[in-house]
């Protein structure tokens, strides 16, 4: 099953996607991830105003069946999060890299160590 | 994934249909195929077809067979005539539950017993090591003779029909045994579902023509094929309990809710004196959650502050659009009382409720 990576985010190991756009890093869960966990039902995103270390649990997304935690993939200050998810978490399944972003962090990391697209789709 | 997990017979068919496939009691199974939810609501309002292959059959035969399983099982076997099938739990000597069975009779001297996957090889050495004081009894693992099927959902009987197998007069916990063209097969009107539907054992070498004579026969009512993820949340909806979750070795059948399988007026059976001795303090509760969160098994659960047991089953239903489970806890039984569910180290509101959550088929009333 082929999965859509979109050339211009960074992605982790553990399929999150990230977008950078100047101090600010949009994070949600990558097309494989999403269709790896089929039905997504229930987001619990973190607090705006929390500091993750890159690495630490900032989210868990739960399918009918497993709950997956989410991690951040860059370390910052939780700046918003996408309370549309809320009411609506299929947003994920439906659109993983739009409308179904998580949170976004305050950061100074520019993500040299994420992967990029072309790393990204190797593992997938 | 166990490199001696096996697989059934249909292994090939459910790679064909993009399957999902999870170890589950040591064999390869389809957790879904598409989407859990599509599937699970597929099952409530057409029909689904599920391949439950990896489920146990024992075959318990011989003259002394009624005598051995009226001791073996808490149930009383005089429910039974030929055809019917009857639930019952089968219990170790303290009264903890060593699984939870169907037994059909086909003749007071040959029975047939359908057991969790997860529970085959114990169940055939329990039942096994109690038949050696019954000389005629013969118990024989027939698991890896047969495929199985089930069909559910208010669409199944028109399907079996199409099929051309003739069930419509078949009352529920019934069986047959019949031929499909010139193989043999035995159908009984039993499932895990709540939904009418049928359970369908047959020769391995027919199932994978039957399979897909399923999907393409059942195109006109929509069938899907369905896999383990909806098969679970379709039996929570109606609250029937699932072995490791509700029922285990040290979870006695009263605590687990069905104690309506046991039958202290019959003179003796296993388990009897232990249940009598020790029935349990723990009942198993509904519960919804009115805090955003999901329950999940293990979740520790409180009441006061105080905790008081743990959930078993939990999940988002999707018939019902809620995050329901199951709970087995310490001094209540009532529904409306006030609880926790620690989740995540949040303890989250929920409230005991009514079980079933959805009214199976047969409970209905017209």
């Amino acid at each position: 099953m082929s999965s859509s990576v979109p050339e211009d985010l960074k992605y982790t190991q553990t399929h999150e996607w990230v977008r950078f756009n100047g101090s600010k890093a949009v994070v949600g869960i990558t097309d494989h991830a999403q269709h790896e966990l089929t039905d997504i039902v229930f987001v619990e995103p973190p607090k705006t105003g929390k500091i993750f270390e890159a690495g630490n649990v900032a989210a868990v997304v739960e399918s009918v069946k497993v709950a997956s935690d989410i991690y951040a993939p860059v370390s910052g200050t939780v700046t918003s999060v996408n309370t549309e998810l809320e009411k609506n978490p299929g947003l994920i399944n439906s659109d993983p890299y739009g409308k179904g972003w998580i949170f976004e962090l305050e950061t100074t990391d520019t993500g040299e160590n994420l992967l990029d697209a072309a790393s990204y789709g190797k593992l997938v | 994934m166990g490199e001696t997990a096996k697989k059934t017979v249909l292994y090939e068919e459910h790679l064909a249909l993009h399957a999902k496939m999870v170890e589950f009691s040591g064999f390869l199974m389809p957790v879904s195929y598409d989407s859990i939810i599509q599937e699970h609501l597929c099952v409530r309002q057409h029909v689904g077809i599920f391949d439950i292959s990896h489920m146990g059959q024992i075959s318990v035969r011989g003259k002394d067979v009624f005598s051995f399983l009226q001791y073996l099982i808490p149930n009383n076997l005089s429910h039974l005539t030929n055809g019917k099938i009857l639930y019952s739990a089968l219990c170790n000597e303290q009264g903890g539950i060593v699984d939870d069975i169907l037994v059909y009779q086909k003749s007071k001297e040959d029975y047939l017993i359908v057991v969790n996957a997860s529970n085959t090889h114990k169940d055939f050495q329990w039942i096994a090591s109690q038949a050696k004081r019954y000389s005629g009894s013969k118990v024989a693992d027939i698991t890896p003779i047969f495929a199985f099927f089930a069909v559910q959902g208010p669409q199944s009987l028109s399907l079996m029909e199409k099929i051309g197998f003739k069930v419509s007069s078949l009352g529920y916990y019934h069986f047959v045994e019949t031929k499909f063209e010139n193989d043999p097969v035995l159908i009984s009107r039993t499932g895990y579902t709540g939904e009418d539907g049928f359970e369908i054992l047959l020769p391995k070498a027919l199932a994978v023509s039957l399979w897909n004579r399923f999907l393409k026969e059942g195109a006109p009512f929509q069938v899907k094929p369905i896999g383990l993820g909806a098969r679970d949340t379709l039996r929570l909806e109606p609250c029937f309990s699932l072995y490791g979750h509700e029922l285990s070795d040290s979870i006695t059948p009263l605590e687990a809710g069905i104690g309506w399988t046991v039958d202290f007026s019959k003179e003796d059976f296993i388990g009897k004196t232990g249940l009598l001795n020790n029935p349990g303090t723990r009942r198993l509760v509904g519960f919804e959650m009115l805090d955003k969160g999901i329950p999940r098994n293990g979740y520790p659960v409180y009441k006061n502050g105080q905790k008081i047991g743990v959930v078993t089953s939990g999940s988002y239903l999707p018939s019902l659009g809620k995050n329901m489970g199951l709970a087995l806890v310490e001094g209540t039984n009532d529904i409306g009382i006030p609880i926790e569910v620690e989740v995540r180290a949040n303890r989250l509101k929920a409230v005991t409720v009514k079980k079933p959550f959805y009214v199976p088929l047969n409970r209905r009333k017209k």
